[in-house]
């Protein structure tokens, strides 16, 4: 893992509850969900600046986040596993103690 | 945003901006041509079912891909100079991936050729990551109840593609005859092999 990695594999995040006027990659079904850190991807310029025809996406690290069917639609047994990128992401502080 | 796949309305878009790249000297049709035959030359599903046939055959490889997929199928000359990640996700006797791109249609084109049109369907991207049990069946891909499925929803510059189980009763099967054995929809997920 990269220095300056925010969540290791493992870590329990939060998705967050927004809803931009513009492109993104963090799903609607997704925000505001809990998951767990599956592993960082690499590093890559953040998809709601660049699509603006913006020269300053910042560059982030993506990572693949597990969710549980059941957070995610309220049933199903299954597993979502989605790359977000960092600033989609803050620590679960709750989720980590359950 | 970016949920329309509509075939007619996309195909006049695209026509319209070539022709304004034409006609402002941007770009020639010619090099476009060009720049899309490279993109597409051999890129098949029979290059990702050699990837399996080779992880089926040699442990080491196999653990290589599944580690680092991208660095792995590059010793096969696959990916060369492209700027995806691959991550191959492995089917066990326990567990099952699918791929999909519920964004759009992102798809690990290389490995698998262009991708068929149920994929960029809003069907199937918006069913397969609610009821994956339910669309898999659909398929004709029943699995045991107690088969843990993940889906994989290709939000980034990360490609996906599954590695489904080595079937029995092979293993007097060459490294060949195994890849032909290898569906495009096994490494999507949607099929086993």
């Amino acid at each position: 893992m990269a220095d300056g990695d925010r969540f290791p594999p493992g870590t329990a995040v939060r998705t967050f509850h927004h809803d931009p006027p513009h492109h993104t990659r963090l799903p609607r079904y997704a925000r505001g969900k809990r998951g767990v850190v599956v592993e960082p991807e690499g590093r890559a310029e953040l998809a709601d600046v660049s699509a603006q025809g913006r020269g300053d996406a910042p560059v982030e690290q993506v990572y693949a986040v597990r969710f549980a069917a059941r957070d995610l639609w309220g049933e199903g047994d299954h597993h979502v596993v989605l790359d977000l990128w960092e600033s989609y992401l803050e620590a679960d502080e709750e989720g980590a103690a359950r | 945003m970016s949920g329309d796949h509509s075939d007619a309305t996309i195909a006049q878009r695209v026509r319209r901006l070539e022709t304004l790249l034409e006609e402002k000297g941007v770009l020639s049709g010619a090099r476009l041509d060009e720049i899309i035959d490279a993109s597409l030359t051999g890129a098949s599903p029979a290059n990702g079912a050699r990837v399996v046939a080779r992880a089926w055959t040699d442990a080491d490889f196999r653990a290589r891909l599944l580690a680092d997929g991208t660095a792995a199928v590059r010793e096969l000359g696959f990916m060369e100079g492209s700027y995806q990640r691959l991550r191959v996700v492995e089917n066990t006797d326990t567990t099952h991936n699918v791929i999909v791109c519920t964004l759009c249609s992102c798809y690990p084109l290389r490995l698998l050729g262009p991708s068929p049109s149920w994929y960029k369907s809003e069907a199937y991207r918006s069913r397969v990551v609610r009821e994956p049990r339910a669309v898999l069946a659909e398929f004709g891909l029943e699995l045991p109840a107690g088969t843990e499925i993940t889906v994989w929803d290709s939000s980034a510059e990360t490609r996906y593609m599954v590695l489904p189980r080595r079937p029995d009763g092979t293993d007097d099967l060459g490294e060949e005859q195994l890849a032909a054995l290898v569906t495009r929809n096994a490494l999507i997920g949607t099929a086993a092999v």
